[in-house]
């Protein structure tokens, strides 16, 4: 499968790489990525690409507070949702397209983010867990009674007839952009976690008590993270109505979108960017896989199962067995 | 009687009605959550299993879904106990317990759920008690048995426990076991066991609240993600470790719900007692009736 | 689930050499050869949906056996092809790119209900393949495609006719009703439902006294069917799905309510477990209905259908009783056999243009697609059910329990007042 390329070329990246040979090395795997996928040329593969990628995303987000942070988000399916119905809002109002509108509804996320982190700067541990679980509700029900975007009855997007070029289907442009934003996520993770940023967020995770007491700014770190995870969780929603050409609350907030936020990182790996990505690749390869193959409610069972297998075995993820065995 | 009188009162009564419903669900949480720092995400869908498992033995016998759940206890109390062993053994030891327990119980919860799902179908299922379609009226006020009786047993079996945790030896243990692990070392007594004993009853009134559950609605394998953000939402604002606090949010909430849904229309009750609970973690996180940390 | 299909196709000689369940013609005919002619779809076989989305796949089983046992359609083979698509939106785009592209059926079908339908039009039109879809509302409004055919039996104006046999009913009653209370789940469905209510309502000078939605996370009814009561209407229209449908009915039945009318598109005693465990308090509701066992709803193949469904049901564990779905699902089927038999060949364009030009005869009776693809001729029931005793399953088979009241052109019974506990 060609989405295996992806994790195995950024296992092999070298550590010491620098800010801008990552995004180099990220930008020409991307690049890769996309020529390999004409190559192939099935819309089939273009699509089940196009879901992994989103998890990448959504996955690689979530870990920048959960992972690097300690912060457990069980609202990750909220900010998704919150990206997709900006896509739809923004869409409807101002007739954008789907590039300005995942700009916008990053700034959504980001905002819906930096309120989340204001509203629960006191909260650790499970507190903040629930916090978030609770603004998915509220969420779910601003959306439902929110008219606008169709309320409970969900609302239509209809893919534009011309497809950009180079692209000769729109599931080919949907499925690069795709590509370009897990690669820009992946570097964003990375990034943050060499730097100064990633370091206040490893105290934080550690012990929050002791990084303020050295005069690590938590506060702030702790709005910067929420924001960026934010951001990037609503990106990884914004392609959804054009995917689907069809949103409606009940599968935009599903709860498959916040287990599988949480059980991606967790299975690669929370304390590196490999980890999400490997996680997300893995699980929702398999999922793809197992709705076509197995096709009945057990390929659910395969994320509970998995989930809790790697929690227990591994607690460190996929990541945690190679290090494990070095 | 001024028939806006009549309709609030109706509200306050079927919502404290609809609270009891409620505790019994909060309750097990909160000698998990609140006691143990077990965070058992799970617990709606041990609740979901027990009503199920009442549903099907309703079936095949007939007798009385409470009944039924009280027989349930035991088993479930064992289903508990064994995975708290699990999870010691894996988290707690290791110190882990933050994330990966989290993680843990989110992935029980799905397993439950599908298993249920490939096992029982995903089809509805209900089970009648004999007292389901009967309604006291006091003056102008209902009282339905079908969320009476339920209630009245939930609030019975949560007073037994606050009962057991104030004045037999091994209760206090449990509700000390939170708060000093290694003073209960000094007194030989070993914070595993106990801790295994009170995830056990926690589980047990998650069969309970099963029954309870069953009586008052039909019930899916998903049945218990309505539940999941309301029943921590009770428990936070009871102030964890406090049963009466739980008690008393379980009831608040239900109140708030109904009269909301009373006079405001029904599509506002879940925002107005989630904003609540956002407000009050944003405010007072230690929880309405919680002492302050 | 291709599994299952094969083997489906293995019953194959078991069914043709089983002489009754097979009709007499059908022995004659040769047994179906060549290359199978494969039908996608995706199903939901788990999640919410799943209740409704087994027995319709059970009864395009029964429909596959059928037709292979009559000697297959164009004398090939026909074979089902699904995925489930665990009742989320997000894998239906997947399911059927996989479908047409890799798996390469020759013709595709809908799942069950509006969510799952709707993520598929845009590969569905993608391809310019012909799409028969099962309980869909409204989904082609937006798209517009004129392959696109729907068998449920809204038709195209939904605002206009839903709710009027409701109406025509309450109107004929004496004294005429001048007050109506209108409550529904806030979802797809019910809120055009409820529209239909509104619109119609406001036509025939009826005062709205109480008109709300409610979200599905509602545990307690209570409060509802008390507002509802304060309001004193005359009559109620209600939409809602299968756990509120008990809640709402059994808060009506705790409240002793008494309504000179109550019903609307209630679905929930639809499936066959809440019928049993609503027994009398079903009484004199007035619910919207696609089928119900009565004699002035008997089409050529109905009955078989149902004997057929109703052994295997119980040994799937699926529905019961299988009135609701199941024929719906069997006539989806039926929609497609005859237009390619018609045709003569598997070709797109010439489906379309004869799905858009001729009459079908279903075991759900005849029915006419327009421009949009809807019915030309809606036909919602209006059904009652009347003199059910205890919780037994027998008295939902017998005729005269569910009676139609609405169309006139099926009616079977007469209206029976007010809804109230215990009638």
């Amino acid at each position: 499968m060609s989405d295996a390329t992806l994790p195995a070329a950024g296992l092999a990246a070298p550590r010491r790489l620098g800010h801008a040979g990552f995004w180099l090395a990220t930008a020409a795997v991307a690049a890769a990525l996309l020529l390999a996928l004409r190559g192939i040329g099935s819309e089939y593969a273009y699509f089940a690409l196009t879901i992994v990628l989103q998890y990448v995303v959504l996955a690689t987000a979530w870990n920048i507070l959960g992972g690097y942070a300690g912060y457990v988000n069980f609202g990750a399916a909220a900010f998704f949702a919150a990206g997709a119905y900006a896509t739809v809002a923004f869409g409807k109002a101002m007739g954008l397209g789907l590039l300005p509108c995942i700009g916008l509804a990053g700034l959504v996320g980001g905002a819906l983010g930096f309120g989340t982190g204001v509203l629960t700067l006191r909260l650790r541990g499970a507190y903040f867990a629930i916090a978030t679980l609770c603004l998915s509700v509220v969420l779910q029900t601003i959306v439902v009674n929110w008219s606008y975007v169709g309320g409970s009855r969900g609302a239509y997007v209809l893919r534009p007839r011309e497809v950009p070029w180079p692209f000769d289907t729109y599931s080919a442009y949907l499925c690069a952009v795709l590509v370009v934003l897990a690669a820009a996520s992946v570097a964003i993770a990375r990034t943050i976690e060499t730097s100064r940023l990633g370091l206040g967020l490893a105290a934080l995770r550690d012990d929050e008590a002791a990084a303020e007491a050295t005069g690590v700014p938590t506060l702030r770190l702790k709005l910067v993270a929420t924001s960026v995870s934010g951001a990037m969780m609503a990106v990884a929603g914004a392609p959804l109505p054009y995917i689907g050409s069809y949103v409606e609350p009940g599968s935009a907030f599903g709860l498959a979108y916040a287990v599988n936020a949480i059980a991606m990182p967790l299975i690669g790996g929370t304390s590196s960017w490999a980890g999400p990505l490997i996680g997300a690749v893995l699980l929702s390869s398999l999922q793809q896989a197992a709705t076509v193959t197995i096709s009945s409610a057990a390929n659910l069972l395969i994320v509970g199962v998995l989930l809790v297998v790697f929690v227990c075995a591994a607690p460190h993820g996929i990541i945690g067995l190679f290090r494990g065995r070095r | 009687m001024d028939p806006d009188l009549v309709l609030l009162l109706n509200g306050v009564v079927s919502g404290l009605l609809l609270g009891g419903l409620y505790a019994a669900a909060a309750a097990g949480l909160s000698v998990s959550f609140g006691m143990l720092d077990v965070v058992n995400i799970a617990h709606p869908a041990f609740m979901v299993l027990g009503a199920l498992l009442v549903a099907l033995l309703w079936g095949a016998t007939g007798i009385d879904p409470l009944v039924l759940s009280v027989l349930l206890t035991p088993a479930f109390w064992a289903l508990g106990a064994a995975l708290y062993v699990a999870y010691h053994h894996f988290f707690e030891r290791r110190g882990d317990e933050a994330i990966q327990g989290l993680a843990f119980f989110f992935g029980v919860m799905f397993i439950i759920e599908v298993g249920l799902v490939l096992t029982v179908g995903p089809d509805q299922h209900f089970a009648d008690a004999s007292y389901a379609n009967t309604t006291w009226r006091i003056g102008e006020v209902d009282l339905p048995l079908r969320m009476l009786v339920p209630a009245l047993l939930a609030l019975s079996a949560i007073a037994g426990l606050s009962l057991f945790l104030r004045r037999t030896f091994t209760g206090r243990a449990i509700a000390a076991v939170a708060q000093d692990r290694e003073a209960l070392r000094l007194l030989a007594i070993n914070p595993v066991r106990i801790k295994r004993l009170a995830f056990g009853i926690s589980i047990a009134f998650a069969a309970l609240a099963g029954g309870a559950l069953v009586v008052v609605q039909p019930v899916d394998a998903w049945s218990g993600h309505v539940f999941i953000g309301r029943v921590f939402a009770i428990v936070i604002m009871g102030g964890l470790s406090s049963l009466g606090g739980c008690v008393l949010a379980a009831l608040a909430f239900g109140v708030l719900e109904n009269v909301t849904a009373t006079f405001y229309g029904p599509s506002w009750s879940p925002a107005v007692a989630f904003g609540c609970l956002l407000l009050v973690l944003a405010v007072r996180p230690q929880g309405l009736f919680g002492r302050a940390a | 689930m291709q599994g299952i299909s094969r083997r489906g196709i293995g019953r194959l000689a078991l069914a043709a050499a089983a002489p009754m369940t097979v009709p007499a013609t059908a022995r004659a005919q040769a047994a179906p050869s060549g290359p199978p002619i494969r039908i996608g779809y995706s199903m939901s076989l788990s999640g919410g949906l799943a209740p409704n989305g087994r027995p319709a796949l059970t009864a395009h089983k029964i429909w596959a056996e059928d037709v292979n046992g009559r000697g297959g359609l164009l004398g090939r083979p026909v074979e089902l092809v699904n995925y489930d698509d665990q009742s989320t939106g997000a894998q239906v785009p997947g399911i059927y790119t996989k479908l047409i592209d890799v798996d390469k059926v020759d013709l595709v079908v809908s799942g069950y209900a509006t969510a799952i339908i709707a993520p598929a039009m845009p590969v569905v039109m993608q391809r310019n393949m012909t799409f028969v879809s099962l309980f869909g509302t409204g989904v082609n409004a937006d798209f517009k495609y004129d392959r696109y055919f729907s068998v449920n039996c809204t038709g195209s104006k939904v605002k206009e006719t839903f709710a009027k046999g409701f109406m025509d009913i309450a109107m004929a009653m004496d004294p005429k009703p001048r007050t109506i209370a209108l409550v529904n789940l806030d979802s797809d469905f019910h809120q055009r439902t409820a529209e239909s209510a509104r619109f119609l309502a406001k036509e025939l000078g009826l005062r709205i006294v109480y008109d709300r939605a409610y979200p599905p996370s509602t545990v307690d009814f209570g409060p509802i069917i008390r507002s509802v009561a304060a309001a004193r209407p005359d009559i109620v229209f209600a939409g809602s799905y299968p756990p509120d449908t008990a809640g709402l009915l059994r808060a009506a039945s705790e409240q002793r309510v008494n309504f000179q009318m109550m019903g609307g598109p209630m679905i929930g005693p639809h499936a066959t477990a809440q019928k049993l465990q609503l027994g009398p308090i079903l009484n004199n509701l007035v619910v919207w209905d696609v089928y119900a066992p009565e004699p002035t709803l008997q089409f050529p193949g109905t009955k078989e259908l149902i004997e057929r469904y109703q052994p295997i049901a119980a040994r799937e564990n699926t529905d019961a009783l299988g009135y609701y779905v199941p024929p719906m699902a069997y006539a989806q089927m039926q929609v497609l056999e005859q237009a390619v038999k018609r045709v003569g060949r598997i070709d797109q364009a010439a489906l379309a243009a004869d799905m858009h030009a001729n009459q079908f005869d279903t075991v759900i009776g005849p029915l006419r697609f327009d421009a949009l693809g809807e019915w030309t001729e809606e036909r919602n029931l209006y059904t009652q059910y009347q003199g059910v005793q205890g919780n037994g399953i027998d008295q939902f088979k017998r005729t005269g329990t569910q009676v139609v009241l609405y169309p006139p052109r099926y009616k079977s019974g007469d209206l029976r007042k007010p809804y109230t506990a215990g009638a």
